[in-house]
């Protein structure tokens, strides 16, 4: 089964948000990339399941919608262990010509699974997934915390509220993963990143593909009123403060 | 031009968070003209279903007959059914495990921009323009529907609940889905009964590392008890293993918006603050003056979350039993 991990390149998650003048885009000066985390999660989880010969998991692709820049966050994925990358040659406009331009790349390659993370760590769209299994007309399970195969099938445990469901849908499928699907995302190690300038990144043009959402401007939140400090010794007037003053007890 | 909002169940009941979505569909309705309509998927009683004309929705679908368990694209075709039904040209859902699930669907087979996570109604309906939290909450962004239909999902406890006294008409819906089509099988299911959901509590009790063991959590329990609260941890406590990883909450665990967190000793980390900024009220206990949290918090103690949680715990018994 091959496997297909579509990436976001995203702005590491400590980056100190700053958008243009004119408030109209994100200022991307100095912004170190990242993975998005959980697609790094999602890349993490595809590695362990080829790393175990008795799962039928043939090759890991890693497929992103970007200019050249981003580029190195797909070596970063080679690196840890992908072992081939697509980049589609489109700047992102929103989650339908994104999804628009993944649905395309996976359609060609006869990918068993389409792993996607449950959101952006930048614009939280949580959208993207969900589209491309649409778009394919193909199952789709999301809020996936786990990934294994028992036989030759995939089964999938999704949260639901209080509890978690064990699931399994026909392939192709894509599933739309969270937290728990791997425990920590896996570092690349020097071998792997000597490794990953040898592997091919495959450079397609994008699809013609509508945008349905168009980002009119940024704002920056109200600065809020500063912490209130009560002496440790004074916990009495704390509980005051919360029935009294903020209403919440 | 109506409003449909997708009213989800939990064992043929609605919660709070349902009356919200109809509350929030109410003033979308109120921007774009019309009525609302709800639409219900699943066995839910009548008296159940008219509960919703309390809050708004003058109108009630339901789509009874329909499989227990969720299959996204089963799901996406009632609802789509529906829109088409009621002529809506916004479909309001919750921006939780389930609205994730069919909302993108929904928006390429209705062909309607989505927009996820949204705490308020728009700020305009031609063109539809809705401000949303981006950058987990860094910042705020203006999206822009270029669709003629527009889907928008709510961030739960960020819309004010309103009874307007109205009625709604219940409506058998068949949607004439093939639900039999179902692709996803269920093979198990493991739900803890009767605890209050994290996302659902109005007060969540949560400790980070400065707890410094699993084994010192029952003045947290005990809090959220006396609160009637649920309780969280932050990351390092639910990768120790200290706490289920449910209790997770920040930026790649569980986002929630409480009327009150308290935080004892965890210090707030970026990703952290971006699970928890959205709560109404964020009280910090932490040895280190200068811990980020604070920077977040509406009230701070600076000291230890092990001596502060006792004293606290029988101020609040002594204030409730007033």
């Amino acid at each position: 089964m091959r496997i297909l991990i579509c990436i976001s390149n995203v702005p590491d998650t400590t980056t100190k948000v700053k958008f243009s003048t004119d408030n109209t885009s994100f200022d991307d000066g100095g912004v170190q990339w990242i993975i998005n985390p959980w697609d790094e999660l999602a890349l993490t989880r595809a590695m362990e399941l080829k790393e175990d010969a008795s799962n039928p998991v043939s090759n890991v692709t890693v497929v992103t919608v970007g200019s050249p820049a981003a580029e190195p966050t797909l070596r970063k994925a080679l690196a840890i262990g992908a072992d081939d990358a697509i980049r589609v040659d489109a700047v992102s406009t929103d989650a339908h010509f994104v999804a628009s331009q993944l649905a395309a790349v996976a359609a060609n390659g006869d990918f068993g699974v389409v792993l996607c993370g449950i959101e952006s760590s930048d614009y939280n769209g949580s959208a993207v997934g969900g589209m491309i299994s649409e778009i394919m007309g193909i199952p789709s399970v999301s809020a996936v915390s786990e990934f294994k195969f028992d036989g030759g099938e995939v089964v999938l445990s999704r949260d639901i509220d209080g509890g978690k469901e064990e699931v399994s849908v026909p392939a192709p499928f894509v599933a739309i993963v969270q937290k728990g699907i791997a425990k920590e995302p896996r570092i690349a190690a020097m071998r792997g990143i000597m490794m990953a300038r040898k592997k091919p990144l495959q450079v397609v043009p994008a699809a013609d593909a509508e945008s349905f959402t168009a980002y009119q401007a940024f704002a920056m939140p109200e600065p809020k009123a500063p912490c209130k400090m009560v002496d440790a010794d004074n916990v009495k007037e704390l509980v005051n403060l919360l029935q009294n003053e903020a209403k919440v007890l | 031009m109506s409003v449909l909002v997708y009213t989800e169940n939990w064992d043929g009941k609605f919660k709070k968070f349902s009356y919200e979505l109809v509350s929030y569909a109410l003033s979308v309705a109120a921007l774009t003209g019309g009525d609302v309509t709800a639409l219900s998927i699943g066995t839910v009683d009548q008296d159940e279903l008219s509960t919703l004309g309390k809050y708004g929705a003058s109108l009630v679908f339901s789509a009874d007959g329909a499989p227990s368990g969720l299959d996204n694209q089963v799901f996406t075709s009632i609802i789509a059914a529906a829109m088409e039904k009621c002529g809506a040209k916004v479909l309001v859902m919750a921006h939780n495990n389930t609205g994730k699930a069919i909302a993108p669907r929904l928006s390429v087979s209705l062909k309607a921009g989505l927009a996820a996570g949204v705490t308020a109604v728009p700020e305009s309906v031609n063109p539809l323009v809705v401000n949303k939290k981006v950058f987990s909450g860094k910042a705020f962004g203006k999206v822009e529907i270029l669709t003629e239909k527009a889907i928008l999902t709510l961030s739960q406890n960020s819309f004010e609940i309103a009874e307007t006294g109205g009625t709604a008409s219940v409506e058998a819906f068949d949607s004439g889905v093939d639900v039999s089509a179902a692709e996803t099988t269920i093979k198990d299911v493991q739900k803890q009964e009767g605890k209050l959901l994290l996302t659902d509590a109005d007060v969540v009790i949560s400790g980070g590392r400065g707890m410094k063991s699993g084994d010192n959590w029952a003045p947290i329990e005990e809090l959220a008890g006396i609160l009637e609260g649920a309780t969280a941890c932050s990351r390092p406590v639910s990768d120790e293993g200290w706490r289920p990883h449910g209790e997770h909450t920040g930026q790649t665990g569980k986002i929630i918006a409480p009327n009150l967190y308290m935080a004892f000793g965890i210090s707030g980390a970026i990703q952290h603050l971006a699970g928890v900024s959205s709560s109404k009220c964020i009280v910090a206990v932490n040895t280190d003056k200068d811990a980020p949290i604070f920077e977040s918090a509406d009230y701070g103690i600076v000291g230890d979350a092990l001596k502060v949680l006792p004293e606290l715990i029988s101020e609040i018994r002594a204030a409730k039993a007033q």
